[in-house]
């Protein structure tokens, strides 16, 4: 690392490594160069992940703003046409790993749809996977905002948002078996039904969620450090969103109340009472207003859903033996797997159970050719999957329409002549999530 | 089959019924095919002990819908017709299964359609939701297709084109003048199956390095497909690792 400008052909180079400055500074003032080119990440604290920007600055002012992404791409989509298509949900959950459950059951619907079975899987199975993912929403929106404190300097928000997460983490471990990545949707229904004490863990949840949500409004909403930094920052009105395919909270702070959980009801969601919150600010405290009222609304989902798992009973995956996982999982000392009863029927009593099994866990089932597009609301917008069968038990392609990729398209547009500070606003405000980015 | 009941048939409907509203496919039109698999387990290093091994089954026949569709696609249909009056030599096809309508544009007309669709008042579909690209090696002179999926937040209706160019001239208008959205999605699709797409104002790679050679997401690029070294030791890429399938 050198402080030294070296020349190029862009013009004179500085690396700076947290090192004294002055002698950059002093560089940069010798030039009659106005412009200033500074690249911020992939490895940057504030730039939410390995997402890479590169800034054109005059003065304070950012005059051009590009954005750089790749540096997750791991392939999913290509790994899932060499694995079953229940084993897709195994990489899928993988993508946007702050809402897995979403990035799952956006595809299971995909696969359930190209099946033609949308229609028969069973009801509990769709009011977990509602309950779930409303979950899902209120750990990823806590982990937006606390992230979002974070890059703005506010260390409390932070902690407070990941305590909150942890709460709703507790409740997937319990449910799925684990914390992150749960695989738990699956084509057909879920992996597994309700382990005893869930309901009255979720039940705790609720009292104690919307006292800290209060809390957590009442250190923001009216903070004057808070509104300084967000208020009129970072504008992108509905003109913008809707050429640029924002969905998502960016979209309902524009005005428009679009949300598919509404529009185009997927998993039972007609049946649920529940608001859409919108904010016509079209800034970044807007868009922070939806996401605590939208966990204000997960909550009221939740609530219905786990009225209704109280009376509701019966199978949580298809009946169809031909797509429905054979086995029961069970959580055990060593985590989840094949629960004992199920081991003991096809390794002792049933030798067509066991074929069965071993046909449909090693070769998958077959899936009808054609494709299909399912969407459903992900914390940060349309989460759509093209998914495309050749009729064969893997997918032929499998292609995922992540709204982070598509709302970080914005950058420009919002931070394009405002100061270098509020870039960091800008892009927090988006909430990408690399690894839905890079796929 | 049962034609009586087409109109009757909601948007939303199960694959078997979708199955049954296309039309039958004759066994001449079959054999004509090209060749989609053989065998039937996948295996082929090993003697054929299933006697499935001389099965050959062959690639769909390419079929459209004949109408009615039902549900709102008999409209949009319409209104595109109405609006676009070079209907009959743009749209190749129209397919609806599982409730889904796929019109089939040819390239030359893409970027016109997709502005009629935009801002004729009776389609209106304003939001385009990305482009994915799909490599079919076996349908000869329509190797590479791009699947385009249509929001209409208007009308709240969704429909797809598809779009297909052969591998030796992989070049496909860019919809970025009427869709700004798909800036990423056009590189991303270039970056993944190498379909150029003309008239997009930065078609660079997206996802993998600028000096990537090839483009990953094609059937013909292994899984993988790079050596990779760890802790001083080189990690064949899967295709090249020993197997036993």
């Amino acid at each position: 690392m050198t402080t030294t400008g070296q020349e190029t052909a862009e013009g004179k180079v500085f690396n700076v490594a947290g090192q004294d400055w002055d002698e950059v500074v002093q560089g940069v003032g010798d030039g009659d160069d106005e412009r200033l080119v500074v690249n911020m990440g992939p490895q940057h604290p504030s730039t939410h992940g390995v997402l890479r920007l590169v800034l054109t600055l005059d003065g304070e002012t950012v005059t051009e703003a590009r954005v750089g992404i790749g540096y997750l791409h791991t392939g999913i989509e290509k790994n899932m046409e060499f694995r079953t298509w229940t084993q897709g949900t195994t990489f899928c959950t993988r993508m946007d790993y702050l809402a897995p459950i979403f990035n799952e059951t956006a595809y299971c619907l995909g696969v359930e749809r190209l099946l033609g079975i949308t229609d028969q899987v069973p009801e509990r199975a769709q009011i977990i996977r509602v309950m779930m993912m409303e979950l899902n929403r209120i750990s990823s929106h806590l982990v937006a905002i606390a992230t979002f404190g974070l890059e703005l300097g506010a260390t409390t928000v932070m902690l407070n948002g990941f305590i909150e997460r942890e709460y709703t983490l507790d409740i997937f471990e319990l449910v799925t078996g684990l914390r992150m990545n749960m695989a738990y949707v699956r084509p057909g229904g879920v992996a597994q039904d309700l382990p005893p004490g869930a309901l009255e863990k979720i039940r705790e949840y609720l009292e104690r969620m919307p006292k800290r949500i209060k809390q957590m409004r009442k250190l923001l909403d009216a903070n004057p450090v808070y509104l300084a930094r967000t208020k009129d920052i970072a504008y992108l009105d509905l003109t913008g969103c809707m050429a640029l395919g924002i969905t998502g909270p960016v979209l309902r702070a524009s005005g428009l109340p679009w949300d598919l959980r509404k529009s185009q009801p997927y998993c039972g969601y007609e049946t649920y009472e529940f608001d859409v919150p919108t904010q016509d600010t079209c800034d970044v405290y807007g868009r922070y207003l939806v996401r605590m009222q939208e966990m204000e609304e997960s909550l009221k989902i939740i609530e219905q859903c786990v009225d209704r798992l109280g009376s509701v009973r019966g199978p949580v995956m298809v009946e169809d033996k031909k797509v429905g996982w054979p086995a029961q999982l069970a959580i055990g000392a060593d985590g989840m797997g094949n629960s004992p009863a199920h081991i003991a029927h096809i390794m002792g009593t049933s030798m067509e159970a066991l074929i069965h099994h071993f046909k449909l866990v090693t070769e998958g089932f077959r899936v009808p050719a054609g494709q299909a597009y399912a969407a459903v609301e992900s914390p940060r917008g349309e989460l759509g999957v093209h998914v495309v069968s050749d009729g064969g038990t893997r997918p032929y392609r499998a292609h995922f329409r992540d709204p982070s990729f598509t709302n970080l398209q914005a950058t420009a547009a919002m931070s394009e002549g405002g100061m270098v500070a509020d870039v960091i606003a800008a892009v927090a405000s988006l909430d990408p999530v690399m690894g839905g980015v890079d796929r | 089959m049962s034609d009586e009941k087409k109109p009757q048939q909601p948007p939303a409907q199960t694959a078997d019924q979708a199955a049954d509203r296309l039309p039958a496919h004759k066994a001449a039109d079959r054999r004509e095919q090209p060749i989609a698999r053989t065998g039937m387990f996948g295996a082929g290093t090993t003697g054929d002990t299933s006697g499935y091994g001389g099965l050959v089954i062959r690639q769909s026949p390419k079929v459209s819908s004949p109408r009615p569709f039902g549900g709102y696609f008999d409209e949009v249909s319409d209104h595109l017709e109405r609006q676009f009056p070079e209907f009959a030599d743009a749209i190749e096809r129209i397919v609806v299964d599982r409730g889904e309508m796929t019109l089939y544009v040819s390239r030359r007309h893409l970027l016109e359609v997709a502005r009629t669709l935009r801002d004729s008042p009776e389609l209106r579909f304003e939001l385009c939701t990305g482009v994915s690209g799909v490599h079919y090696p076996k349908d000869t002179g329509a190797e590479l297709h791009a699947v385009y999926h249509l929001l209409s937040m208007t009308h709240n209706r969704r429909i797809r084109l598809e779009v297909t160019c052969p591998d030796e001239d992989p070049h496909i208008p860019s919809v970025v003048s009427v869709y700004p959205t798909n800036d990423w999605h056009e590189r991303e699709t270039y970056d993944f199956f190498g379909i150029v797409f003309d008239g997009h104002p930065a078609l660079t790679r997206i996802e993998m390095p600028d000096d990537w050679v090839g483009h990953p997401q094609r059937k013909d690029y292994p899984l993988g497909g790079i050596p990779v070294e760890y802790r001083g030791a080189e990690i064949p890429p899967p295709d090249e690792r020993r197997s036993y399938v």
